[in-house]
Formats: structure tokens, C-alpha cells, sequence
């Protein structure tokens, strides 16, 4: 039995995060008019953007951290 | 309905143009810590979005973005939080400070009075501190230390004066100094923020010469001041609906790529790099601002009165030189990430072992 080798952990972080943050996207146009009708309120609704703003950063930070990584672009030890 | 007129239709192509000076303006940030953002208000504005949910739209990406890559490089040991979040914060009262001026100028003198007021500022302070900063890169690189820094004789002098009851230690700086020195560079760092959007060209400097930080450690410090100031610049324009959060989304899209990239890069080159691309973008940015000049001169009717033509095409001209700037920087960032992987994979690379033989032979 030959053991787990790197690149296939990192291919499925890849594709899990990437699925995520490509859904997140679908979801933002898919709702596009209700989103900005929402955040051109102003005022409270300042948290919208924001709040999406924080999302997106999280899963898509994750996301392009593992592709670079995955593609052998890692910091210099 | 009424304010959502304000946002614009988008479109594939428009979505990859923007997903694309993302990548840039995030390679750039990433590296040297700022200054990739500068060129987005205005490519927005090219795709007929209103200025303010153009300026709005970029600090809303902003702030996720430099969440990201000082993130990153926290996790290489470059980043001196303390300093980030004491800067941010007095940073946070320039831009409220600057943005005053700004509505002020506007109010007195008009949309180009105001466009005059941002371009001067780009020149005298892009010539000035890009300047000062290539002059340092080129004598580094001239004498061969291009791998470690000192500070210079004023960091020293602010490293040496000791104000009881100011005094914070730094990690970035190893040694302790009074916040009276810190809190006024954070300051200008918003007002130029507030300014020209970029206010790490003052920023990151002033870490360095001032406060007599190493170049990698200023570039992931700003990070963390980009942070704080975008988060309050964010939800000063969000209050009132000025965010248009697919536009921001896109570019942080493309940013994220680039700013991982940009990060990453910096644990390969020497640091005298970042101080080149930072002088390089720097001054060929003053020069593309320093065209439009005229035209603004021209609408104020200080001087004689331009042909429409003329004004449109110095305006291009000055916006591709704009995006040469970043091209440039972004060149610069991916030549020195490649070389330095080649040497990291091949250290017996004859440029190893030149260097090794130099730094054997006596002085």
C-alpha cells in the first residue's frame, strides 16, 4: 500500500474551496438586484457589503492560497 | 429603485477586465504592500460607473484584500501588528481629515479643481518620496548590500529620543520609541490615502526612513494599516449606499490571486526589490498625473483654454501610463519571484556562488 502522497490532499482542498467560492459568486449574481437594493438602503445596511466583503475574503483567500500552493508556489523556508 | 441607477450593468467582458487589474493591483499589494489599488477607480470609471461608487467599490475590496495578505505574511514573521493597528488608527483620523479638504476644494473650486488638487499631490509627493526611495534602491544595489538594511540616520535619532509615558516597543523595530513619532505618520498616511487612495506611498517610507523598519516588515506592517483605514473607509461610503459589492467582489477576485502570489514573492527576493518596484510605480504613476495637469489648469481657465481633443487624449495617455506603472511593478514582482526560485532550486546557480565569493573577499 503506497502512502497518500501530497498532491491529491491538495487537489481536493483546491476543488472544495474552489466549488465554495465559485458557488458564493453564483449566489452573488443569482441575487444581484436584492443584494445591491439592500446595500443602497445605506445607514444599518452598511453590514451587507461588509458582511459579504468578510465572506468572500475568508473562502476565497482560502482558495487561492491552496491553488498557488498546489501549483508549487510555496514561500522559501 | 432610484438608487440602484447608480450601479452599472456588467458584463463578462467587463467582469474579466476588472478580474484581471485585480490580479495586477493584488500582485502589486501583496509585494510591496500598497499601491495596487490607484489604478481601479479610474478603470471603473472607464466602465461608466460613477466616481464615488468607483472610490467606494475599491475600498471595499480593499480592506478584505489587505485582511488576506496580512495574513499571510503574519505567518512569515513580517508583519508588526502593534505598529499596523497604532498607525491604522491615527490613519483613520487623516482620511477623515483628508476627505474634509477634499469635499472643501471641491465645494470651492469644483470637480476640476478638485482633479488639480489630487494630481499635485500625486506629483510633488510620488517625485518626492519615489525619488528619495530610488535613490536608496540604486545606492543599495551599487554597493552590494542588497541583503540586509540599516536604519538610517534619522530612524536612529527617532529611535534615540525617549518621551516618558509615549514610549511603545516595536517588534519590527526591536527597540522602543515614542507614539508621538508614529501617530503623525500614520496621519499623513490617510490623508494621502484620502488623497490619492494610496496612502501606503507614504506609509511604507516612513517605516523604513523614519522609523528604521526593514523593507519587508514596512510593506506587511501597511497591510494591516490598509485593513484598518478600509474598514472605517467602507463603511463610511456603505452608510450611505455607495457600494457597489459585485464590482468589489470581481476585483477581490482577481486581487486574491495576485496578492497570494505578491506575498509569496517576497520570502524570495532580496530586499532592496521592494523598494525598486515601489520607486519604479512611484514615479512613472507622478508622470502619467503630471500630463493631465494642463487639462485641469486649462478647465480652471489659468491657462489659455485646450482643444477637447487634446484634453481627451492626454487624459488616455495619462491612463496608460497608469497602467504601465502596474504592468511594470507586476513585471519587476515576477521576474524577481521566478529568478529567485531558480536560485532557491539551484543554489550552486553561478550567481550563488558569485555572491558567496564576495561576500568572502575583504573589504
Amino acid at each position: 500500500m503506497s502512502v497518500p502522497s501530497k498532491p491529491p490532499s491538495h487537489l481536493s482542498a483546491i476543488l472544495g474551496w474552489g466549488g465554495l467560492s465559485v458557488t458564493l459568486y453564483i449566489l452573488l449574481f443569482a441575487y444581484e438586484k436584492s443584494i445591491l437594493d439592500l446595500s443602497a438602503r445605506g445607514k444599518w445596511y452598511f453590514v451587507v457589503p461588509i458582511l459579504i466583503a468578510f465572506l468572500f475574503s475568508f473562502v476565497h483567500g482560502q482558495f487561492t492560497g491552496v491553488f498557488w500552493e498546489g501549483l508549487g508556489f510555496t514561500a522559501k523556508k | 429603485m432610484d438608487a440602484l441607477q447608480q450601479f452599472i450593468q456588467l458584463d463578462p467582458a467587463n467582469a474579466g477586465y476588472l478580474f484581471i487589474v485585480g490580479f495586477v493591483g493584488g500582485l502589486v499589494s501583496g509585494f510591496i504592500g500598497s499601491g495596487g489599488a490607484f489604478v481601479l477607480t479610474p478603470a471603473m470609471m472607464s466602465l461608466g460607473v460613477p466616481g464615488i461608487v468607483a472610490v467606494a467599490s475599491n475600498m471595499c475590496h480593499k480592506f478584505p484584500k489587505a485582511l488576506v495578505g496580512a495574513m499571510k505574511r503574519a505567518k512569515y514573521g513580517q508583519v508588526d501588528l502593534k505598529m499596523g493597528l497604532i498607525m491604522g488608527m491615527s490613519a483613520e483620523a487623516g482620511v477623515l481629515v483628508g476627505a474634509y479638504y477634499q469635499e472643501l476644494i471641491k465645494q470651492r473650486f469644483g470637480d476640476a479643481g478638485s482633479n488639480l488638487y489630487v494630481s499635485l499631490a500625486f506629483v510633488v509627493i510620488l517625485g518626492f518620496v519615489g525619488a528619495l526611495v530610488m535613490r536608496d534602491t540604486l545606492k543599495a544595489y551599487r554597493s552590494g548590500m542588497t541583503e540586509e538594511e540599516k536604519p538610517g540616520r534619522l530612524a536612529l535619532w527617532v529611535q534615540s529620543i525617549h518621551i516618558p509615558g509615549t514610549m511603545v516597543y516595536f517588534r519590527g523595530l526591536n527597540t522602543r520609541i515614542s507614539v508621538l513619532f508614529t501617530i503623525p505618520l500614520g496621519f499623513a498616511t490617510g490623508m494621502l490615502a484620502a488623497t490619492i487612495a494610496v496612502g501606503g506611498f507614504i506609509g511604507v517610507p516612513a517605516q523604513i526612513y523614519v522609523l528604521g523598519m526593514n523593507s519587508l516588515m514596512a510593506s506587511a506592517t501597511e497591510l494591516v494599516i490598509a485593513f484598518v483605514m478600509g474598514v472605517g473607509g467602507t463603511i463610511k461610503f456603505a452608510w450611505s449606499g455607495y457600494v457597489d459589492i459585485r464590482l468589489a467582489m470581481i476585483i477581490l477576485a482577481g486581487s486574491l490571486f495576485g496578492i497570494q502570489l505578491g506575498a509569496i514573492g517576497t520570502t524570495y527576493v532580496k530586499p532592496f526589490v521592494i523598494k525598486l518596484v515601489m520607486a519604479v510605480i512611484m514615479l512613472t504613476v507622478m508622470f502619467s498625473r503630471a500630463l493631465v495637469i494642463p487639462v485641469y489648469l486649462s478647465q480652471l481657465e489659468w491657462i489659455d483654454a485646450m482643444q477637447p481633443s487634446t484634453m481627451s487624449m492626454l487624459k488616455n495617455i495619462s491612463f496608460a501610463i497608469m497602467i504601465l506603472a502596474l504592468a511594470l511593478g507586476a513585471g519587476i514582482i515576477l521576474m524577481a519571484i521566478l529568478k529567485g526560485r531558480r536560485e532557491a532550486a539551484h543554489p550552486t546557480s553561478p550567481s550563488h556562488l558569485k555572491l558567496a565569493t564576495e561576500s568572502r573577499m575583504p573589504s
